[in-house]
Formats: C-alpha cells, structure tokens, sequence
C-alpha cells in the first residue's frame, strides 16, 4: 500500500513507468492532448456565449440620455388642478412609447414638503405604483384611480388605497422662455423624498430602496 | 454447353428469401413495388440501426389497468405540435414592429389571409389547450403518485417544460400588440420586477431598456420563436427517452399479484 502510494506521488512519467515516457517529463502526452482539445472547446464556446450574453443583457447596463420635452406653455396650467399631457417616453415607436402625464403649478400651500422648494410646475406619471397600468385624475373626488387592481392616489400622488407600494411617480420639470418642459422621471417615497426611477411594484421605504436597486444606467439630473 | 457455377455471393448481396405468400420477387407490380418500399427501409436500417430504436419506443410492456389517463401527455405533446406548426406558418406573415406593423400584419392574417383565421385561431386557443392539458398531465402524474423512485428527474423536467410553457403564452400573449397585448405586458414585466435584488434587472432584461421600446417586441418574438421552443423540443426528448426508459406506472388502485410459489412460501 505505502509502496504503490509511493510510485503515484513521483511527477515524473519516467518513473511511473509510462511506456514512452521522456526523461523530466510530467504529464503524459494522452493527458495532454485531452486537456488541450478540452481547453480549445471551452475557448470556442466562449468566443461565441459570451458575446451573446453580453449583447443580450447590454441594455440593462445603458444608460439613455436626457429627454426635454416641450409639453405647453406656462399659462396654460393652474396651481390647483391638473392638465393632462401626452409625452413620449419613447420616440419613433408610434403610440407604445407614449404616455400621460398630469402637470399644475408649483402650489406653496400644497407642495410642502421640502423636497419640492424651487420646483416650478408638478408633473405626475400616470403610471400606477402597483404593476404600472395607467391612472387617471378625477376631478370630482381628486383622486388618481387606477383602473386595474383599485390604487387611489391623493392629490400629491400619494397612496390612499389600494395595493400600489408607493406615490406615483414624477417627471423633472422645467421652463424655457414661455414653455413648460418635462424631463426625465424619477420614483419617490412616501416623504416623497427622490429616488432615481424605479419599475412599478417596488417600494422605496424602508429597505425597499435596498432590495430593489437602482439601475446601473440610471444617472443623476 | 454446361453452365458455370455462380460465384458464391456474400449475404447481403444474395436476394432475399420470398416473404410469406409472396412468390419471389415476380409477382406483378403491387409486390414488386412492396420489395422497393422493404428494400430503401432495409438500406436505411442496415446503416443507423433504426428500427431496434423504433421498437424500443414503441413495443414497450404497460402495466395491467392502463387507461385514458395515461394519454395526457401525448395530448399534451400533440397539442405542442399543433402551437409549432401553426406558429411556423404564422411566423410568414407576422411583422414585429411596434410603430403599428405588427398589429397591421395579425389584422391581414385574420382578415385578408385565406384560413388566416382558422389557423390563428388554432394558435391562440391552442396555446390555453396547451396549458390545460399540461395541468391535467401533472395531476395525473401527481395523484397516481408517477413521479416517485426511479421517476423523480421525469417530474423535474416535467416542471421545468410548465415554466417554458407559461414563457410561451407570456411572450406570445404581446404579439398581436393591440391595447390587451400591451397592458398585459407590462403589467406582466411589472410583476417580473417585484422580485427582489433580481427584478429590476430582470424586468430591465425583457424590455431591452428601462422603458417599453423599440426592442422589446422583437425581443419577445425571438423568445417566442426560436429560443424556448428549443429547448422545449430538446427536454420533450428528454421526458419521452425517461418515459421509455423507465416505463409507465400502474395505476394506483391496481394490485400487485404475487406469484403461487411466493404464497406459498408466505404460508
């Protein structure tokens, strides 16, 4: 037993007693070339996978430049209702890419929180927190009720009821000489303190903004 | 003159023996045009060996109180048939472009293309068939307790062809692209995303980008056509080679007979 353990533990095929084998030589010859035709199989599939693996996956990694988007101008919107907009969220795709936003005036007397101080105008996404079906003002009530699984949201975009995880969204907002402009979105809390945006359905309190991480393409305005 | 004798031929080469009932090989045009058929199924044989494959797969030992449940995974398959065929010739006409050709096209199908309809129509209600009968097949399985030793990997790949199932009615339920195709997609993507570490990603994944775009659609076709099938088509085989392998299991209210010497031997 010690014997034959010992034989094994030599590297060298010479002492081994391979048949053939060269002086000083380690691995056989059969071993060799197994590993190479191995080696050279796993190169191959690699130099096709992963390429497909990478142009599959790329676009969760891209990140898409800011969109300004002219959507009326500044006397067109009240300080205490809103105005629905159409914006492309998507351009050259014809009516999938487009979606609707509500837009008033920044109000002092509603807009309290201080997140948002020096914003100019209001707009919310009409995209439901729940699974992202879309919501619509009404007016009598002044709600935003989604149609789908009954999300109530109030007049900031906050839950009231129904399963959404968080306010609805918003879009940055700006104005270029008389032109109301909306830009890119981004998800709030239910301080309505900012995050950079977020798919439907993923909460944002608590270790919610943990567990559903932003997108690595996602930059900061 | 005396006749040489004929060199002695190996076998294969030597005709064969009549068949039975069947003069040799002169019996008019219907036998003669049999022998063709024997012969090319012979030559094909003689090189792959086919037939021991066929009659593994075919003449197989079922076990006594064998009934119609144990045709739910053929439906099954049948109807997987049915989604492929019908989905190869649709796949002619259909445009998976999001700007309104994709919806213009499954219009002409179902207006303008002569059993466009029909053949549509077996597609999309086919696709529910599918799902149904592959419920039904699992609770065969289930209840007549098949997925037990040595048949567990059978239950595993079985599970495994419900989720590629699912795949295909989710990813084939956006291709009309008209206003139910779309909300339900993104409610559908949404819902991928409620997972948490992994959603975002994923659902960032199936879109191609953080917003329903231009790729999406072409995204799902591809899914749809070309990526699950292959792999249903390669696990199909799977499940059917350990079905052959390893036989169909008794019903469960069948009893075993034990043999007259074991019973006496229990005596």
């Amino acid at each position: 037993m010690s014997d034959k353990h010992a034989k094994r533990k030599s590297k060298y095929t010479l002492d081994r007693g391979i048949p053939g084998a060269f002086e000083g030589e380690t691995i056989t010859r059969r071993r060799f070339m197994t590993g190479t035709a191995n080696l050279t199989g796993a190169l191959a599939t690699t130099a096709f996978a992963l390429p497909a693996l990478g142009f599959a996956i790329g676009p969760i990694f891209k990140s898409t430049p800011h969109r300004w988007e002219t959507v009326g101008t500044v006397d067109q919107f009240t300080d205490n209702n809103y105005i629905p907009v159409v914006i492309t969220l998507t351009p050259s795709i014809g009516e999938a890419g487009k979606s609707t936003a509500y837009v008033r005036k920044y109000n002092p007397a509603i807009d309290t929180d201080p997140y948002d101080q020096g914003t100019p105008f209001i707009a919310i996404s009409s995209r439901c927190a729940h699974v992202g079906c879309p919501v619509r003002w009404v007016d009598a009530s002044e709600r935003f009720i989604c149609p789908c699984h009954g999300g109530v949201y109030d007049l900031l975009g906050r839950r009231v009821g129904g399963p959404p995880v968080r306010p609805l969204d918003r879009f940055y907002t700006r104005v270029t000489g008389e032109n109301v402009e909306l830009g890119p979105r981004f998800s709030v809390n239910s301080h309505l303190r900012r995050f950079s945006p977020r798919d439907p359905g993923e909460p944002l309190d608590g270790i919610g903004q943990y567990l559903y991480p932003s997108r690595p393409g996602a930059q900061k305005l | 003159m005396p006749k040489l004798p004929a060199p002695p031929l190996p076998a294969p080469l030597k005709a064969p023996p009549p068949r039975p009932g069947e003069s040799n090989g002169d019996g008019g045009p219907l036998e003669g045009a049999a022998h063709a058929g024997i012969s090319v199924v012979d030559w094909v044989d003689e090189r792959t060996s086919l037939s021991g494959a066929a009659r593994w797969l075919m003449f197989r030992k079922v076990p006594k109180g064998t009934n119609w449940f144990y045709t739910l995974g053929s439906a099954t398959m049948f109807a997987f048939l049915s989604q492929a065929v019908t989905g190869v010739f649709l796949a002619m006409y259909y445009r998976p472009d999001p700007a309104g050709g994709a919806y213009e096209s499954i219009r002409y199908v179902t207006n303008d293309v002569f059993l466009g309809q029909f053949v549509r129509g077996m597609h999309k209600w086919g696709s529910s068939v599918m799902v149904i009968l592959v419920f039904l097949h699992m609770g065969r399985t289930f209840f007549f307790g098949a997925y037990k030793y040595p048949r567990e990997l059978n239950w595993v790949i079985g599970v495994v062809l419900l989720i590629l199932t699912m795949v295909m009615s989710f990813t084939g339920y956006l291709l009309p692209f008209d206003q139910r195709a779309y909300w339900a997609t993104i409610v559908g993507v949404n819902i991928n995303g409620t997972g948490p570490l992994i959603g975002p990603y994923l659902s960032d994944f199936l879109r191609g980008g953080s917003e329903f775009g231009a790729t999406t659609l072409s995204r799902f076709y591809a899914i749809h056509m070309l990526l699950i099938p292959g792999l249903l088509v390669a696990l199909i085989g799977a499940h059917l080679f350990l079905v052959t392998k390893l036989g169909t299991t008794a019903p469960p209210w069948s009893k075993a007979e034990s043999s007259p010497e074991l019973r006496e031997a229990e005596l």
